[in-house]
């Protein structure tokens, strides 16, 4: 197959081709992905970024993909946004910040929309950050808005998690400190040079109960002018070094290939499921479902 | 599932004035399409290596400033050199009627004007888009 050649010598057209065959769920997309480099996809680093809008992730983002380079690793990137639940429509800005980049072929970047799919997005997240390391990415960066629970599923999928949070965001802090101790393995302070970051690190801080712990996880950037970028990215470094030895790495990835299966099973049997839904049935929810299943389990054993 | 349509929509050279593209970006999303957006000052290069990774199903250009004539032709043939001179490439923008034939010889698909309709601009990207698919794969 062609295209599987082409993409594992990293040419751009195939990549973004390989990935819009698998969200639009082509046919050819199993062979694609059933064609992948594991190797590679073994070796790669998968970092989610996510936090609040506005805090600066995108900005981040590219400030982490220059010290790549600077190693000279090749970066993908998959940002994700979220589609109108109106129109199903969707715009995808993050590039605007990682345009710097735009001629350099060793940094493949690719918007996606959640396209209103209960987790769906999750299986297409997830073959579109493998499709990148099998051409060669040793470092994939995840990007989305950590607000809800698809977001919260993507984030499953990396091998480590960055927080990113900003001064002025108090409220949604207090909200999300169940999740971020949760998803978390870093906490980054981003716009540390604005009033008010003194205290978010205090309250942040008090989250940790080990000291020495906190002031592991527990960072400060000014992204646009590219501070404390270099000390996150060696952080995260080390930690996937520790992560390796440890086998954290290898039960994540456990993990999440149980999720993405759960995910791609459930998107499969939805047209299936949909069709067996009577319309305005007359019993409960609970009890209808309950038939369907039974049905989909007498079908299957025949 | 219907067909989702993933787009980019571009502004080549140094004129900063977005907000027609914005308009048009927004109108698309509106529409049901994935609207990649690649802001302000970008190069024709720029643009081209976007909709490549992104495999966009078509580009949309906006210029307000004049540049039009020289600097859509110029997306044309980046997207050629980066290997995808099938992405079909719509512009739009303060557009003298007399640009706009040259432009359609240079191989834009469509020109839209100040005037123009925005069902009409959305019928066009459609258009453009299902084409496009029809012999993606």
């Amino acid at each position: 197959m062609e295209l599987l050649q082409q993409l594992h010598r990293g040419d751009s057209r195939s990549i973004g081709r390989a990935i819009s065959l698998v969200e639009d769920q082509d046919p050819a997309a199993a062979r694609i992905l059933a064609g992948l480099d594991q190797t590679r996809i073994e070796q790669s680093l998968v970092v989610g970024i996510t936090g609040p809008p506005g805090v600066g992730k995108s900005t981040l983002t590219a400030g982490l993909i220059r010290h790549l380079r600077d190693q000279n690793q090749r970066v993908g990137i998959v940002a994700i946004d979220p589609s109108s639940p109106v129109s199903g429509g969707a715009i995808l800005g993050d590039r605007i910040r990682m345009m710097a980049h735009a001629l350099d072929r060793e940094v493949v970047v690719r918007s996606m929309a959640t396209r209103g799919r209960l987790g769906g997005l999750c299986a297409s997240a997830g073959a579109a950050v493998r499709i990148m390391a099998a051409s060669g990415c040793q470092t994939v960066i995840i990007e989305t808005v950590g607000v809800g629970q698809t977001e919260m599923d993507i984030i499953r999928l990396a091998d480590m998690t960055v927080m990113v949070l900003a001064p002025g965001f108090g409220d949604d802090v207090q909200a999300m400190k169940a999740g971020i101790l949760e998803v978390a393995d870093l906490l980054v302070i981003n716009k540390a040079d604005q009033p008010g970051a003194d205290k978010l690190a205090l309250d942040l801080g008090a989250v940790f109960t080990d000291t020495a712990d906190r002031d592991l996880r527990l960072l400060r950037t000014v992204a646009s002018e590219d501070r404390g970028l270099d000390m996150v990215l060696d952080r995260i470094m080390l930690m996937a070094k520790q992560f390796r030895q440890d086998n954290t790495l290898q039960k994540r990835r456990q993990h999440s290939f149980a999720l993405e299966t759960m995910d791609w099973a459930m998107e499969m049997l939805r047209p299936k499921i949909s069709g067996l839904i009577a319309p305005g049935g007359k019993t409960d929810p609970r009890l209808a479902a309950q038939e369907i299943v039974k049905k989909l389990g007498q079908e299957s054993s025949q | 599932m219907a067909q989702q349509y993933r787009v980019l929509i571009g502004k080549p050279g140094l004129d900063g004035h977005d907000r027609g593209a914005k308009f048009i970006a927004r109108a698309l999303r509106d529409a049901g399409f994935e609207v990649v957006y690649t802001g302000i000052r970008r190069t024709a290069e720029e643009i081209a290596a976007s909709a490549v990774q992104e495999d966009v199903a078509a580009v949309g250009l906006s210029s307000m400033s004049g540049g039009h004539v020289r600097l859509f032709p110029a997306v044309i043939e980046a997207l050629r050199n980066a290997g995808a001179g099938d992405i079909p490439v719509l512009g739009g923008g303060i557009i003298p009627d007399e640009d706009i034939e040259p432009l359609k010889q240079a191989g834009i698909e469509a020109i839209f004007t100040p005037g123009t309709p925005i069902e009409t601009i959305i019928e066009a990207f459609r258009s453009a888009c299902r084409k496009h698919h029809s012999h993606r794969s």
